[in-house]
């Protein structure tokens, strides 16, 4: 973030600018319909989601392709505490930090076994991990124990928990939506205020990170593992502490994602989703916070723009005739846009200014 | 021996597998000073330097280190206790700033953890202005301030050197382990780490240097051991070992040398 404006009263008013149209933005895009307000918070959980993945990838270069994983652990932890499943109806302010928690927890599970490996082989680990925790989450609908017969169901299997509680503030069901000197205010609009203090939260915290004697030492062990170790870091400390801060930021942002959707199911924690952030994180520009939010704002907008853009009406009245099916179309351009980038950009489309 | 001591290797050996490479092997390095240590290609320098830094344990023998013994568990675990490294084929933080390379060296000297990265109460902002002060003065000392903010896999190779070595000396070391640091440089580049050599010793760092370019090692080092297939064949000071017998043979080729005559 630093060095990108150098005169400070041009960067208050950048700032300033900014912030008048983070607010204003969701009212924009709501008079469009509430479908593009809740594309909105979804593009605010991948910043979310990219920022985690770029400290254990872009920072500290380890290759992680469970990522997706973490983000289940919170969005579980708050559909089971906060649902009819159980019917238990914990508050967002125990939720929240609970899932961040079990998530990091689970970082550190995952991080321990892995210290050794490195690159392709710590790819397929990571891969590997992914694909438990999903399927955990698929087969928990009947579990038993080895001294009994009695079969619980805990996460309902694949098809997913639903009846989960939304966001509320002392009383105040964010999900409801409000009325604010005139203004009708929507459940999703809110949700996008919330998600937008967590993410600029997660903005901070990475950034915070990245630029601190911890941070040094992940660039250092990205760069050269035993050169780090000779300069007496412990690598095995600061992998686990990468670890375990991704996997925080992605289960708050499942939690987040848990409220806002009132449903969740494993099918939304595949391998692909996984990917998907990767792509983000590499398209964006690894290690480089505004490239990776830039990235995750491109990646999870574009192909609902497309989706909008190759539409059957809009085909006609190009062509005069559906050219190729919109979905077919939307994955075509959207892969190629991700070819495209990857071959004229190869450090991604706003890289650090150190990485040229 | 009355020499103030700070390092010592006693009767240490290494086998992998049936190999000896390295056969009651023992040494004593005095305080402040420069030690040289040589051999041929695979006299098991390299192994020495391995085990010291804890990459091998030793199979018999001890070393010490500042009166105690060194046990060391891992490799972190050596900047620690006071020795810090360069390598033969530098390894640099080549997307690093030339500054941050530094900076990383101080990391075995300070303590923020993660939460005082997020929160930086006062106590963490003033350890990384310290950081970077310190880190600045040590690139000054070594020459190179000018290029603080570059990337380091941007300079040239004897800057790249002389980076490695303030990297190594932001880590306080008590004794600073130079892995052939004049490999691949021209003669004035030689003659300027010369003299940086003598100033990090005359400034309280002990200095072990292993090294193939014979007139740096003759003309720099106050004492040299020498190795051969693993033992030690030779250890005084300069003019000693240029007379030594042993020495001479395994250089210039008695029963084994072949190609190693053009380094003597």
């Amino acid at each position: 973030m630093s060095g990108i404006f150098q005169d400070r009263r041009k960067s208050m008013i950048a700032l300033g600018a900014l912030a008048v149209v983070l607010v204003l933005l969701p009212f924009v895009v709501g008079a469009f319909g509430q479908a593009w307000v809740r594309i909105l918070n979804f593009t605010l959980i991948y910043v979310m989601l990219a920022l985690g993945l770029n400290v254990v990838v872009g920072v500290a270069g380890l290759l992680d392709l469970g990522y997706v994983a973490f983000y289940a652990v919170g969005a579980y932890t708050w559909s089971l505490l906060a649902s009819t499943q159980f019917d238990l109806h914990y508050p967002f302010w125990i939720l929240l930090p609970l899932g961040a928690f079990l998530a990091a927890v689970a970082g550190l599970l995952l991080g321990a076994p892995v210290l050794k490996l490195r690159g392709d082989y710590l790819a397929i680990v990571t891969l590997g991990f992914g694909e438990i925790v999903r399927i955990l989450m698929n087969n928990f609908d009947k579990v038993s124990l080895p001294w009994s017969d009695t079969v619980y169901n805990i996460t309902n299997g694949p098809r997913g928990i639903t009846g989960i509680d939304g966001m509320s503030f002392f009383g105040f069901k964010v999900r409801a939506g409000t009325e604010l000197f005139g203004l009708q205010i929507s459940g999703l609009q809110i949700y996008y205020f919330v998600f937008l203090f967590f993410a600029i939260l997660s903005v901070i915290g990475v950034w915070r990170l990245q630029h601190s004697r911890l941070g040094r030492a992940w660039q250092a062990l990205r760069e050269d593992e035993i050169a780090a170790k000779a300069m007496g870091i412990n690598v095995r400390n600061i992998k686990l502490a990468a670890f375990a801060f991704g996997a925080l930021t992605g289960g708050v942002a499942g939690g987040l994602f848990a409220a806002m959707q009132g449903f969740v199911s494993p099918e939304s924690f595949g391998l692909l989703e996984s990917v998907m952030v990767l792509a983000m994180v590499v398209l964006g520009g690894m290690g480089h916070i505004p490239g990776v939010i830039l990235g995750a704002v491109l990646l999870s907008a574009l192909p609902e723009v497309i989706r909008y853009g190759a539409d059957e009406n809009v085909q006609r009245s190009v062509f005069g005739f559906v050219l190729i099916a919109p979905e077919v179309l939307r994955n075509l351009i959207f892969s190629l846009a991700m070819i495209l980038i990857m071959l004229f950009k190869p450090a991604g489309l706003w890289p650090s200014p150190e990485r040229k | 021996m009355m020499a103030d001591i700070l390092f010592t290797a006693e009767g240490v050996t290494k086998k992998f597998g049936g190999v000896t490479a390295l056969s009651d092997v023992s040494m004593a390095i005095a305080r402040n000073s420069i030690f040289g240590l040589i051999g041929p290609n695979g006299a098991g320098k390299t192994t020495f330097f391995n085990t010291l830094t804890g990459l091998y344990r030793v199979d018999q023998g001890r070393f010490t280190f500042d009166g105690k013994t060194l046990n060391v568990k891992a490799p972190h675990e050596v900047a620690q206790v006071g020795i810090a490294r360069t390598f033969q084929n530098i390894r640099l933080f080549g997307e690093m700033s030339v500054l941050e390379n530094v900076m990383v060296g101080r990391h075995v000297r300070t303590k923020a953890g993660p939460f005082g990265a997020i929160f930086r109460p006062p106590s963490v902002q003033r350890e990384e202005r310290e950081i970077a002060e310190r880190s600045r003065k040590i690139l000054d000392y070594v020459g190179l301030s000018k290029r603080a903010g570059e990337k380091s896999r941007t300079l040239a190779y004897g800057e790249q050197r002389r980076l490695e070595i303030a990297r190594a000396l932001a880590t306080e070391p008590k004794m600073i382990a130079l892995d052939e640091p004049a490999a691949g440089m021209n003669a004035t580049e030689t003659v300027a780490l010369r003299q940086l050599i003598e100033r990090i010793a005359r400034d309280g760092t002990t200095v072990m240097l292993i090294e193939h370019d014979m007139r740096l090692v003759m003309n720099v080092c106050q004492h040299i051991a020498v190795l051969d297939y693993g033992r030690k064949i030779a250890d005084g000071t300069p003019a000693e070992i240029q007379k030594d017998a042993a020495v001479i043979k395994a250089y210039l080729g008695g029963a084994h040398g072949e190609g190693e005559g053009s380094k003597a």
